[in-house]
C-alpha cells in the first residue's frame, strides 16, 4: 500500500482530521476568512492532492507531479496576499495536514514496522514538498505586489511644477536611488528644455536621508541642469543632513544650497530679475 | 570634408553645429575657431550644440577645450542649447566642463555675452 492508496481508501477520516486541525488553528484568522471558505480550500487541495499522488509511483515523492497543485497554491497565495495573511499562518494550513495523516498511517500500520516506517518518511516528505510550495507561491505573490507598488511609485515621484515665470521645481519624495535620479533627471531636464526655464529647484525636504550616493546623484543632476545652460538650487536641506553631508566630506562645489522652498524661490525671482515687495505678501 | 562655417556677428563669432561632429570635423572647428578669433578680435563665441545629438568623452573634451582656448584669445565663449540627453551622457561620462558657460537658446546666450562685455 502506498501513500496514495492509503489516502483514496482514508479520504475522509483524513480530511476530517485536518478539518479539526483547522479550526484549531482557526482563532487567529481575526475574520479575515471565513470557516466555510476555509473548509472549501481545504476540500479543493485535498482533491488535487489525491489527484498528484496518482500520477507518481512507488520510487517516492520526487515523481510526484505537482502541477496541478501549483495552480491551486497560486490562486491560494494571491488570496492569502490579499487577506492580509503572513507566510507562516499559510504554511500553517497546509502543515496541518500532517498530524491526521501520521495518525492514519499509524492506526494502519501499527504491527508493521517497516511499512510505518516507509509510509511516514513519505508523508513527511510529502507534506514538507507541499509547505515549501505553498511558501514559495506565497513569496511570489508577494514580490509581484512589491514590484507593482515599486513600478508605480516611481511613476508617481517626479512631479516637476512650474513656480513662476521660467522658475521650475521638483520636489523629492522618499529614498532617492539610482533608477529614480535617472528618471528624475531626464524629466527635469525635458521640462527645462520644453519651458526654457532659467531656474530649477530641487526641495529634498522630503528625502529621509542623503548618503554619498544620493549626494552623488544630486550633484550629476545639478551638473546636467548647468550644462544645458540653466541654473539649479537645492531646497529644503535639514540640520541633520547639512550635518551628514560635510561629515560623508561630499563637496558640493558650486551648487547653491537653501534651508527652505521660499528662500530658493527668492533667490529664483531675484536671479530672473523679478521685484517683490515684502509689504503685501503677495505677488502676482 | 564637411566643415563647420563660423558666423560673424559684430565681435561675436557664431558656430551652429548642424551635423554629426566627427573627431574630424571637430577638430577642424577647434582650428578655425581660434583662428578666426584671433584674425577678427572676436570678444565673444556663441557655440550652438541644439542640433547635436550624440556625443562621447572626446567631442564633450573637444568643446571644453575650444572654449578654455577662445578664453585664453580673450573671447568669452557661451554653449547653448544642450540636449537634455546629451547632458546626461556628459555628466555620466564624467565631462563635467567647468569653467563653461552656458545657456538654453541662441538668444539667451547673447544676452549673457553682452552682459559680460558690460561688466568688464
Amino acid at each position: 500500500m502506498d501513500l496514495h492508496e492509503l489516502f483514496v481508501a482514508d479520504k475522509a477520516a483524513i480530511r476530517a482530521g485536518w478539518v479539526q486541525e483547522l479550526q484549531r488553528s482557526s482563532g487567529n484568522l481575526a475574520g479575515r476568512v471565513t470557516q466555510g471558505e476555509l473548509m472549501k480550500r481545504a476540500d479543493e487541495m485535498a482533491d488535487l492532492l489525491v489527484q498528484a499522488l496518482g500520477s507518481s509511483n512507488d520510487q517516492g515523492m520526487e515523481t510526484v507531479d505537482f502541477a496541478v497543485l501549483d495552480r491551486f497554491f497560486d490562486e491560494f497565495a494571491r488570496d492569502r496576499v490579499e487577506q492580509g495573511f503572513n507566510s507562516e499562518e499559510t504554511a500553517t494550513f497546509v502543515f496541518s495536514l500532517k498530524r491526521p495523516l501520521f495518525q492514519r498511517i499509524q492506526e494502519r500500520f501499527s504491527n508493521d514496522a517497516s511499512q510505518l516506517a516507509k509510509l511516514s518518511w513519505q508523508a513527511t516528505e510529502l507534506v514538507d514538498r507541499l509547505g515549501l510550495r505553498a511558501v514559495g507561491a506565497f513569496q511570489r505573490m508577494r514580490e509581484a505586489v512589491i514590484e507593482r507598488q515599486q513600478h508605480e511609485l516611481l511613476e508617481l515621484s517626479t512631479p516637476v511644477v512650474k513656480l513662476w515665470k521660467d522658475v521650475l521645481a521638483l520636489p523629492i519624495i522618499g529614498t532617492l536611488d539610482s533608477n529614480r535620479t535617472q528618471i528624475m533627471m531626464e524629466t527635469l531636464l525635458t521640462r527645462i528644455a520644453e519651458t526654457e526655464a532659467a531656474i530649477a529647484i530641487i526641495d529634498i525636504t522630503g528625502v529621509p536621508t542623503v548618503d554619498t550616493l544620493v549626494a552623488q546623484h544630486l550633484i550629476k543632476t545639478v551638473t546636467a541642469i548647468r550644462l544645458m545652460g540653466a541654473d539649479c538650487i537645492i531646497s529644503g536641506v535639514r540640520p541633520q543632513i547639512a550635518q551628514t553631508i560635510v561629515h560623508l566630506g561630499v563637496d558640493l562645489g558650486e551648487v547653491t544650497t537653501k534651508a527652505n522652498l521660499a528662500d530658493a524661490l527668492a533667490l529664483a525671482l531675484k536671479r530672473t530679475g523679478v521685484r517683490t515687495s515684502d509689504a503685501g505678501g503677495s505677488t502676482n | 570634408m564637411d566643415r563647420i562655417p563660423i558666423l560673424r556677428m559684430g565681435d561675436v563669432l557664431l558656430v551652429t553645429i548642424q551635423v554629426d561632429l566627427h573627431d574630424q570635423v571637430a577638430m577642424q572647428l577647434q582650428n578655425d575657431l581660434t583662428t578666426q578669433i584671433q584674425r577678427v578680435g572676436a570678444k565673444g563665441v556663441l557655440i550652438d550644440i541644439s542640433a547635436l545629438e550624440m556625443v562621447d568623452s572626446f567631442i564633450g573634451r573637444l568643446i571644453a577645450d575650444t572654449s578654455s582656448m577662445s578664453k585664453v584669445l580673450d573671447a568669452e565663449t557661451v554653449v547653448v542649447g544642450m540636449r537634455p540627453a546629451v547632458a546626461i551622457t556628459l555628466v555620466e561620462l564624467g565631462v563635467a566642463m567647468p569653467g563653461v558657460r552656458t545657456a538654453l537658446n541662441v538668444e539667451k546666450g547673447m544676452a549673457l555675452l553682452a552682459r559680460s562685455r558690460l561688466e568688464d
